[in-house]
């Protein structure tokens, strides 16, 4: 019974880390086609951020869920305006410049913070259950990614800025001549996906130590979750997320965590062949 | 066209040969034996991309499954000749059943770089965790993140003993090179490089014209896994150990870096890429200020925002811009004069 609920929570946990991880990829490249390989920089920015920002005696919910993901926002904003905004259209272009854009972060980070591992302490106490002791700050981070999906499913569908953000997407010169400018709609929604890739990236950051080449364990499982979810932004996120945690969660207990790992990988090639554009290609056709 | 590869293949052979005489009085043959193994890998991806239009994101995936196919069976057997074989046999096989199960699915750019990606990660994630005293092939064990030493290095056929290194060792690699490069060269020439050309160009034309596209990119892609894995096999008689970060996703990052910066769709782009950024990465490795990476990053966006079809390219049309005009009038005068001898004659 313990066990059960303990291996429960792991799993909830599992979809909703992944979730959270290729939330801001399924904004960045689910609507704008921008294939950012920088992904996992700027979650590892975001971590950085929160440090900083939490060795600077700032609140450490203040630094994760404010300032990390508006630092990164404006980072983002920054290389949007100087390199990506050329690339709009050429994917294998936008893919190489933002590899370089990795490597450039990756570079920076290490002669600002050096080659060394930091980290904080989980800023929630963890409870036992039973024999068994569960992680407390895993509550939260399922919490925050039930609101970050709410968040994103109420922007898209309930406001005017999501409207014409989705109707830019789909024909940019209709919403052109309509009077909006693509230029500022791009600029304003790549900064959102910004965003919840530091968001993310500080959420997580108590748990993982943090170097500066972390971002590379994230980049793959985001962009296997974004593409297997397909072309519904927020039903595709979370089918494929469920999916993935659950499969790699489940061969995590069964076996051993690297076989989980290896599972979700081989699941992925699997998926792919099977349903080349992704779960929502097929079910929940429609839905946002 | 008889003439004309005539022509290639001579020059290729005497700018080879004046290179292997000059390079190694500027460069050491230790460095320079892993710049024409470099080259090597370059040419492996710039075949499947630049001619196939395959853009395959685990190019590492093939060069690590050589050495590591090289360092087992080195163990096995004892000698070299067969393991050189099986590095080249065994990505090549790997690589048909990938592609067949991608090409016959028609997957197409970004998922074809998806899944070569997560393929190379599976074999390192999975080379990383094999530390284990029960992951052993014949006699060799896997050693997870440390890797595999002390296997036997390449040595002459047939004689365990006559190991070849040094500058040796240097100039087999630079002649494999060679071969591999005027075998390219002859495969694109073939009227199976030119339908290759052709489904780069207009995939669904070839198909109607009667093509198989999905066994055709196979065997493409096949080929371009066959040279990363000689390539591999190379690196590791070099580095004498071969360890889990040959797959890594760097060292693929740095394949196709090398692919962009040199020029896509040309033969010899890759390799100067290749050996350019690998001699500049190894220059740099010895100063501190600035961080390598860093370079690297600068170096990638650069060329993608204003050389985005690399140096070659880039070179051989400033050539033609400066002395083209000149070369071509000339060549028209000789072609008037000739139809006017014949004419007279």
């Amino acid at each position: 019974m313990d066990l059960g609920f303990v291996i429960l929570v792991e799993m909830f946990y599992a979809v909703a880390s992944l979730i959270l991880i290729s939330a801001g990829l399924a904004v960045v490249f689910g609507m704008m086609k921008v294939i950012n390989l920088a992904h996992g920089e700027f979650m590892m920015m975001g971590g950085y951020a929160t440090i900083t920002a939490v060795n600077l005696g700032i609140n450490v919910f203040v630094a994760m869920l404010i300032i990390a993901p508006l630092i990164v926002g404006l980072i983002g904003l920054v290389v949007e305006r100087l390199v990506i905004r050329h690339l709009y259209g050429r994917l294998v272009d936008t893919m190489l410049a933002t590899w370089g854009l990795s490597l450039v972060f990756i570079g920076l980070a290490t002669m600002i913070f050096g080659n060394t591992t930091t980290g904080i302490s989980t800023p929630i106490k963890g409870f036992t259950v039973g024999s068994y002791q569960v992680n407390g700050y895993n509550f939260f981070i399922i919490l925050v990614t039930i609101a970050v999906l709410l968040l994103m499913l109420a922007v898209l569908k309930g406001t005017r800025a999501g409207l014409i953000a989705r109707g830019t997407m789909q024909r940019s010169d209709m919403a052109n001549a309509l009077g909006y400018s693509p230029d500022r709609i791009y600029m304003a929604t790549f900064f959102c996906g910004s965003a919840l890739s530091g968001l993310a990236g500080a959420v997580l950051a108590p748990l993982v130590g943090l170097v500066p080449t972390s971002g590379g364990a994230y980049i793959a499982k985001a962009f296997i979750t974004v593409i297997a979810g397909g072309p519904s932004l927020v039903t595709g996120l979370f089918a494929s997320g469920t999916f993935f945690g659950a499969l790699s969660q489940f061969f995590t207990f069964a076996i051993s965590p690297v076989i989980g790992e290896v599972a979700l990988l081989i699941g992925a090639v699997f998926l792919l062949r099977l349903l080349p554009q992704g779960i929502t290609s097929k079910f929940f056709k429609g839905k946002l | 066209m008889q003439t004309s590869i005539r022509k290639d293949i001579i020059t290729t052979l005497v700018v080879a040969a004046i290179l292997l005489w000059i390079m190694p009085m500027l460069i050491s043959t230790y460095t320079l034996t892993v710049l024409v193994i470099y080259g090597m890998l370059g040419l492996s991806l710039g075949l499947i991309w630049g001619f196939g239009g395959i853009l395959c994101f685990g190019q590492a995936a093939f060069f690590g499954l050589g050495a590591y196919t090289y360092a087992i069976a080195a163990i096995n057997f004892g000698e070299s000749t067969l393991p050189m074989l099986l590095a080249v046999l065994v990505p090549a096989i790997f690589a048909a059943m990938l592609g067949a199960m991608m090409f016959y699915g028609r997957l197409t750019d970004v998922y074809l770089g998806v899944i070569t990606l997560v393929v190379t990660l599976i074999l390192f994630k999975f080379m990383n965790s094999t530390a284990g005293p029960q992951y052993v092939i014949g006699s060799a064990k896997l050693g997870g993140y440390n890797g595999i030493p002390g296997f036997q290095t390449l040595n002459v056929p047939g004689d365990p003993n006559a190991y070849i290194w040094g500058d040796n060792y240097f100039y087999i690699c630079a002649v494999a090179l060679l071969i591999v490069y005027l075998l390219v060269t002859w495969l694109l020439r073939s009227s199976f490089g030119r339908i290759a050309i052709g489904i780069r160009e207009n995939e669904t034309r070839l198909s109607l014209m009667g093509y198989d596209v999905a066994a055709r990119k196979t065997v493409l892609f096949s080929i371009g896994a066959a040279i990363a894995g000689l390539s591999g096999a190379l690196f590791a008689n070099w580095g004498e150990i071969v360890t889990p970060s040959l797959f890594s996703l760097r060292q693929s990052a740095e394949i196709i870096i090398w692919c962009i910066v040199g020029g896509l769709g040309t033969r010899l782009g890759p390799i100067i890429g290749a050996a350019g950024l690998a001699y500049m990465k190894f220059m740099l490795g010895q100063q501190s200020l600035i961080d390598n990476t860093l370079i690297t990053g600068l170096i990638l966006v650069f060329f993608v925002l204003f050389l985005p079809k690399g140096i070659v390219p880039a070179v051989a049309g400033l050539w033609r811009v400066s002395f083209g005009r000149k070369r071509r009038s000339r060549g028209r005068q000789t072609r008037r004069t000739r139809t006017r001898g014949e004419a007279n004659g």
